[in-house]
C-alpha cells in the first residue's frame, strides 16, 4: 500500500467517529476480500466467513475511537476478524467442513497420463483434507502464506510476533500437515 | 523425531520459499549434506507446499461483493436498533414493575405477608440486576484481555 494510500485511509478513520459512515464504507470496500479469504481460511465455509467477516467490521465500526491512526487498519481489524472466528469455531464445537464445499484446483497440464492425473488429485484431495484437520492457527498461516502469498512481514505484524516465530510456526504447521497427508495417502 | 535448531529452521523456510541469501545457501548446503533426514523433510514439505500454492479459492458469487458493505451498514444500523430497543425495554419494565410493587403493598385485601414477599422479590431482582450490571462494566473496563479468547 503507498504512503497516499494509507494517508487516505487515516482520513476515512478519522470521519468515522463523527457518525461519516459512508467513510467507514469506504474501508470496508478496500478490506472485503482480503477479509472474506481470512476468515474462510479460519473457518472454511463461504456462509460463515461471510457472516465473521461482516460482524468483526460491525465491531470495528463500533471500537473506532480506540484505534490509534499511526497504526496500520488492517492488522488492528485482523485481531477482531480473528476472534471472531475462532468464537464461532468454539460456539460450533467442529470445524469440520465439506470439501466439495471449498476445493477449487488448477486446470491440468494436458501432457499428463491418466494415472498421473489421478495421483495428484490424490495427493491434492489428501492436502486438502489435510488442512482442515490442523488448528485453525496452523491451517490460517499456511493458507495465508501459501494460497494468498501474504508476506512475512505482514504475517509477523498481524501475529504479533518477530519474524523468526513466523518461521518457526510455519515450518511445525507444515510439518504436521505432511504427516497427516502421509497417514491420508498411506 | 528430527531436531533442528531455531536458525536451522529458520534455513529450511527460507530454502522452500528461495530466499536464501548467498551465505545462508552454503549453510544450507552443508546441513543438508550431512543430514538425510533434513533432506527428506525438505523435499516432502517442498512438494505440499507446491501441491497447495495450486489450490486455489472457490470464488463467492459476484453480487457477494455488491452487497457486502450494505450488510455491514444493515447490521451497524441495527446494532443501534437492539440498543435502543434494550434501553426502552429496561425502562418500560423497571415502571411497570414498579408500579406493581406499589399495587401489591397498597392492596389492602391481600395477606400482609404475600406483599412483604412480594416487596422481597422485587428489591431481590433489583440487587441482582445492579450486581450484573457493575460486574459487567467493571470487567469491561479493567479487563483489557476482552478480546482475546481463554
Amino acid at each position: 500500500m503507498t504512503p497516499q494510500d494509507l494517508s487516505t485511509e487515516a482520513e476515512w478513520i478519522r470521519r468515522c467517529p463523527r457518525g461519516e459512515k459512508k467513510a467507514f464504507g469506504y474501508l470496508v470496500k478496500r478490506y472485503m476480500k482480503q477479509a472474506y479469504y481470512a476468515a474462510w481460511s479460519i473457518l472454511g465455509s463461504h456462509e460463515e466467513a461471510l457472516d465473521a467477516s461482516q460482524e468483526a467490521f460491525v465491531k470495528a465500526y463500533r471500537a473506532i475511537d480506540s484505534f490509534e491512526t499511526e497504526k496500520r487498519f488492517d492488522t488492528w481489524y485482523y485481531r477482531i476478524l480473528k476472534n471472531q472466528c475462532l468464537n464461532m469455531i468454539r460456539r460450533r464445537g467442529k470445524n469440520t467442513v465439506a470439501l466439495s464445499e471449498l476445493i477449487e484446483t488448477d486446470s491440468e497440464p494436458p501432457e499428463d497420463s491418466g494415472a498421473d492425473r489421478m495421483e495428484r488429485e490424490r495427493l491434492r484431495r489428501a492436502v486438502w483434507s489435510g488442512l482442515w484437520k490442523l488448528d485453525p492457527e496452523d491451517r490460517e498461516l499456511i493458507v495465508a502464506r501459501d494460497m494468498l502469498n501474504t508476506p512475512y512481514a505482514m504475517l509477523a505484524e498481524l501475529m504479533d510476533c518477530p519474524l523468526g516465530t513466523v518461521m518457526s510456526r510455519l515450518y511445525y504447521a507444515r510439518r504436521k500437515l505432511c504427516e497427516l497427508v502421509k497417514q491420508e495417502v498411506g | 523425531m528430527m531436531y533442528l535448531s531455531e536458525q536451522e529452521r529458520e534455513l529450511f523456510v527460507k530454502a522452500l520459499e528461495g530466499t536464501l541469501m548467498s551465505h545462508e545457501r552454503a549453510v544450507w548446503e552443508l546441513l543438508l549434506a550431512a543430514r538425510p533426514d533434513v533432506r527428506e523433510e525438505f523435499t516432502a514439505q517442498q512438494t505440499l507446499k507446491e501441491v497447495i500454492m495450486k489450490l486455489t479459492f472457490t470464488k463467492p458469487p459476484e453480487e457477494t461483493w455488491d452487497r457486502y458493505w450494505a450488510n455491514v451498514y444493515a447490521r451497524i444500523e441495527r446494532g443501534l436498533a437492539w440498543l435502543l430497543i434494550s434501553i426502552g425495554g429496561a425502562v418500560v419494565l423497571s415502571y411497570a414493575a414498579y408500579s406493581g410493587l406499589m399495587e401489591l403493598l397498597n392492596d389492602v385485601t391481600l395477606p400482609l405477608v404475600v406483599r412483604i414477599a412480594g416487596a422481597v422479590l422485587v428489591f431481590g431482582l433489583a440487587i441482582l440486576a445492579v450486581s450484573v450490571l457493575r460486574e459487567k462494566w467493571f470487567t469491561h473496563k479493567s479487563d483489557k484481555y476482552r478480546e482475546v479468547i481463554r
